[in-house]
């Protein structure tokens, strides 16, 4: 029998960090990704700050005196048909939006995976039905359907996360659909059932984590998606009621004066332009650093 | 002896990735006669298929390098040509089949498109008729009926799938075909089938072929010359003969012979290789193999091996270094 | 006549079948009446080509796969109904080692995470470092070194990933195990590593095999008895030694001349080459599934399915030319 090497006494305590190790190295490998983490990061660290940087007031106080300024020491980005500063309304109109992005897609995320999981693993019947209802909810045009939840249910914060979330969430329910039928045929599934495993359990333990690279990959690349998105439907009035300073609508309220100051355009676009990108470009590393994760 | 058709001296092959060098293949020879069959015989690592691949320069871009080394078929020298010149060899004088029929062929071509492109690749301006004349001529040869040359790849078996691809490969009636593997995915009763096929072309065509295999009965049944292959080098080499019915081997090939269980004694247990290959990115200094072997020296460890000749049996060891 | 066993088979299966119902309404008879007896400490190779049903055999015994129909008793038991938490028990006593050791492998979870699973869901032991102490031991016993504890499987090669699995599957102290092609993923000289393993193992822990395989050579090796099926039927049956003397059935025959012998003097002797291809068994007529490619094949061998002849103590063979022979002798 092949020789067995020295015992060592006791089992050193596991590392679970070595997969994720490998994977910011290869992150790290890719400038666009870092580039866009390093973009994030201060967009993030401006809104996590707005108090401090830009005062709530800045961004809804009004003082007719000072409107239309461009930009200028005292207000770095202008201010707008109301004199309120410009910088302090992206900022904080970045928080609500972005906030509502994220949370957004998180719970499409949940709802899509844990969907798209039961009807990949259990095939049949349920999966039909979960397809089918789908089906339905896809044939809607996705601006068409948010209109009419938000028409329906009225504007504000839970409402629009809903209507976001019901639109979205049928990417994840299709992704994790198809990971989840490759991922059932493996025999280490079967070896989980061989030794007495439920179905919950082997989703759980074995068929999710194994499908995450996937699912984590889509999900940056739909949070830049949310952002446009949510912008689009302040844009269109259908956000959060002013003057609550979302990016949309300061879009919407810059039409107006395009020609006057046609910064009051390009700050709020370029914010919405950096944020989607920054998501875009991470997502787009990640993607590199979790596919080859086995070894190359 | 028969003409030489292809002369590997000393080729040195590396792959090259950010992370480290891959040492495929270090320093083999290699001489294929007119009309023989030379099986390359080694395990999974061993440098097998990365050979095949530099004869034709199919190595990947990126990262395949050949170090140094010739290879020259009919003395024109492979690796110094230019694209047009290896393109002319690839298909038409040289050819090669790969383990898997599942992903050598295209499945939106239908199997008689295929064949015909070969054909038509390498012979500008032939006329329809001949084109369809050689199919057909083909398929009869691997045993497939004509009708079913408008048949599309998934619709044929993994034995018959195999049976299209060489006949593809032999549809210029090539002068060397490399079979990688060529019968590995194949059921028992399959393999027959195909090896006999091979064979039988074989005599007919008068190719000669680079069976490269990890199985030594398929070595016995269909090649003449034999060279086994260990991290990259060739530990042992010679006629079919010296492999199978001489006294002395390299250890390692003892081994191989040994891990086989034998259909007709019956050992109670086999005596396999213990350990495993070395990383080929981290390759000893001294004998390769020293570290698996049983009749290991001290010597082993310190220098690397030379060829011990006896007639056509060579034998890169250290036990055999002194007599000769 | 037959020499009468006397020990009670520690798995005895009966008129076992397994039909799948594919698109179209086609039937797939993947194993179609088996009938085999498994006694403890012996194992018992199935040897065929693809499509003949054996992996499915081998699943459907310890209800991996739901049989169709049929019975399946363990020590005496049928196990064929069982469900739930008592299905949950037999899992500890039938285990199953599968064939490529890199899809049997969990690639997110360590090599201790891995053989400590099953443990983990029985319950087995009260802590986790008392699992995991469990589990360490059985590295030894596979060979393993222990250093491999936290390795991933991507970082093993396929002969340590292999004896991952089976110490996976002997985590649970099982009484019989199938190994489904457990080295046909690997290279000749680890293949030897294994099966010495293998053999070690059912000695020192007295168990019991379903060896499934496609490579006679190995099956001859390893098992007491074998089982040669063709299309989901059994077509010869007989010790290891008897059928590779004396091979009836002319599948058979094929199977064990078309073997590329490493030895020179098989070279210029023709393989028995079959006539046409391996199929499917979908959608079966009565009659022998074999009638197709055999040189033999007779009027009688297409009209009803051959009937299992022993044509020699314990040799048993499905095939119409027996009776002539049986009648002869």
């Amino acid at each position: 029998m092949e020789s067995v090497t020295a015992v060592q006494p006791g089992i050193q305590t596991f590392k679970k960090q070595s997969q994720a190790k490998e994977v910011w190295r290869r992150f790290r490998k890719s400038k666009g990704a870092v580039a866009g983490l390093l973009m994030l990061s201060v967009i993030v660290f401006l809104l996590v700050f707005a108090d401090f940087i830009a005062p709530y007031a800045l961004a809804t106080q009004q003082d007719l005196a000072i409107k239309l300024q461009g930009p200028s020491f005292s207000h770095l980005l202008g201010t707008d048909a109301f004199g309120r500063d410009l910088f302090a309304r992206i900022i904080h109109g970045g928080r609500t939006s972005l906030s509502i992005a994220v949370l957004a897609t998180i719970s499409s995320c949940l709802l899509g995976s844990a969907l798209g999981a039961i009807a990949g693993y259990f095939g049949g019947r349920i999966d039909s039905l979960i397809m089918r209802t789908l089906d339905i909810f896809m044939s809607i045009p996705d601006i068409l359907f948010t209109m009419a939840v938000v028409f329906a249910l009225g504007a504000g914060f839970i409402n629009l996360l809903l209507a976001l979330t019901l639109a979205y969430f049928t990417n994840y329910v299709r992704l994790v659909r198809s990971q989840v039928l490759n991922l059932a045929e493996l025999d280490y599934v079967e070896a989980a059932r061989a030794g007495g495993s439920g179905s919950t359990r082997i989703i759980i333990t074995h068929i999710l984590p194994n499908a995450m690279g996937v699912i984590i990959v889509n999900t940056t690349l739909n949070v830049a998606k949310i952002i446009l998105y949510e912008s689009t439907l302040s844009f269109l009035g259908l956000g959060m009621p002013p003057p609550a300073p979302e990016w949309g609508l300061l879009l919407a309220d810059a039409r107006e004066y395009m020609r006057v100051a046609p910064y009051l355009m390009f700050f709020p676009a370029m914010a919405i332009v950096l944020c989607a990108t920054s998501v875009n470009l991470i997502g787009d590393g990640l993607r590199d650093a979790l596919d080859p994760h086995l070894k190359s | 002896m028969s003409e030489t058709i292809l002369d590997i001296k000393d080729l040195w092959v590396i792959y090259k990735t950010d992370l480290e060098t891959v040492h495929a293949v270090n320093g083999i020879d290699l001489r294929i006669g007119k009309g023989k069959t030379l099986g390359l015989v080694g395990e999974t690592g061993a440098g097998k298929t990365t050979t095949a691949l530099s004869i034709l320069r199919l190595l990947p871009s990126n990262t395949g390098r050949v170090l140094k080394g010739s290879i020259e078929f009919h003395g024109q020298d492979i690796l110094g040509m230019n694209d047009g010149q290896i393109h002319a060899i690839r298909g038409e004088k040289i050819a090669m089949v790969f383990q898997d029929p599942m992903t050598s062929l295209n499945p939106v071509m239908t199997v008689g498109e295929q064949i015909a492109e070969a054909i038509m690749l390498h012979n500008e301006g032939i006329v329809t008729a001949e084109v369809d004349r050689r199919v057909d001529a083909m398929l009869g040869m691997v045993g497939i009926q004509a009708s079913r040359k408008d048949e599309y790849p998934h619709q044929f078996s993994g034995g018959m799938k195999q049976r299209v691809v060489i006949a593809m490969a032999l549809a210029c009636e090539p002068e060397l075909l490399i079979a990688d593997e060529p019968t590995t995915a194949l059921d028992v009763t399959i393999q027959a089938q195909v090896l006999t096929m091979i064979k039988d072309l074989r005599n007919r065509l008068g190719t000669s072929m680079l069976m490269i295999t990890h199985n030594l009965g398929i070595v016995a049944r269909t090649c003449d010359d034999v060279a086994v292959m260990y991290a990259g080098e060739i530990v042992e080499s010679g006629t079919v003969e010296d492999l199978f019915l001489g006294s002395r081997h390299h250890p390692y090939t003892d081994g191989l012979f040994g891990s086989i269980p034998s259909l007709t004694s019956r050992a109670a247990r086999l005596t396999p290789i213990p350990g495993l290959m070395p990383d080929p990115s981290a390759l000893p200094k001294g004998c390769a193999f020293e570290a698996r072997c049983a009749k290991r020296m001290d010597i082993c460890l310190q220098r690397h091996p030379e060829k011990a000749t006896e007639g056509t049996h060579c034998i890169l060891c250290h036990l055999y270094g002194e007599k000769s | 006549m037959s020499t009468i066993d006397t020990r009670t088979p520690l798995i005895e299966i009966s008129n076992l079948r397994k039909l799948f119902k594919l698109r179209g309404g086609a039937r797939l008879h993947a194993v179609d009446g088996i009938n085999l007896k498994i006694y403890p400490k012996e194992t018992v190779g199935v040897v065929g080509e693809s499509g003949c049903g054996k992996s499915t055999l081998g699943r459907s015994v310890i209800r991996l796969i739901e049989p169709t129909s049929g019975e399946i008793l363990y020590n005496g038991r049928n196990i064929m109904k069982l469900g739930g938490g008592k299905l949950r028990e037999l899992r500890k006593d039938l285990q199953i080692i599968f064939q490529d050791p890199y899809s049997s492998l969990d690639p997110r979870k360590s090599v201790i995470e891995v053989i400590a699973e099953y443990m983990f869901i029985h319950r087995q032991f009260k802590t986790r470092a008392e699992t995991y102490n469990r589990a360490s031991h059985l590295m030894d016993l596979v060979g393993l070194a222990r250093r491999y504890a936290n390795s991933y499987p991507h970082e093993l090669d396929g002969g340590r990933r292999q004896r991952v699995g089976i110490a996976r599957a002997l985590s649970l102290n099982p009484k019989f195990i199938v190994c489904d092609e457990p080295v046909s993923a690997l290279d000749v000289s680890i293949q030897a590593q294994i099966l010495n393993l293998l053999m070690d193992l059912e000695e020192e822990l007295g168990l019991t095999y379903m060896f499934i395989t496609h490579d006679m050579s190995v099956v001859k090796h390893i098992s007491n008895k074998i089982m040669v099926m063709y299309l989901g039927k059994c077509v010869e049956m007989a010790t290891s030694d008897e059928l590779f003397a004396n091979p009836q059935h002319p599948y058979t025959k094929a199977l064990l001349s078309a073997i590329p012998v490493a030895d020179l003097s098989t070279r210029d002797k023709d393989f028995v080459t079959l006539r046409g291809e391996v199929s499917n068994p979908i959608n079966v007529k009565p009659g022998c599934r074999f009638a197709k490619r055999c040189d033999y094949c007779t009027e009688a061998c297409t009209s009803a399915d051959p009937e299992a002849i022993e044509v020699a103590p314990d040799h048993f063979v499905s095939c119409v030319l027996m009776r002539q022979e049986v009648k002869a002798i």
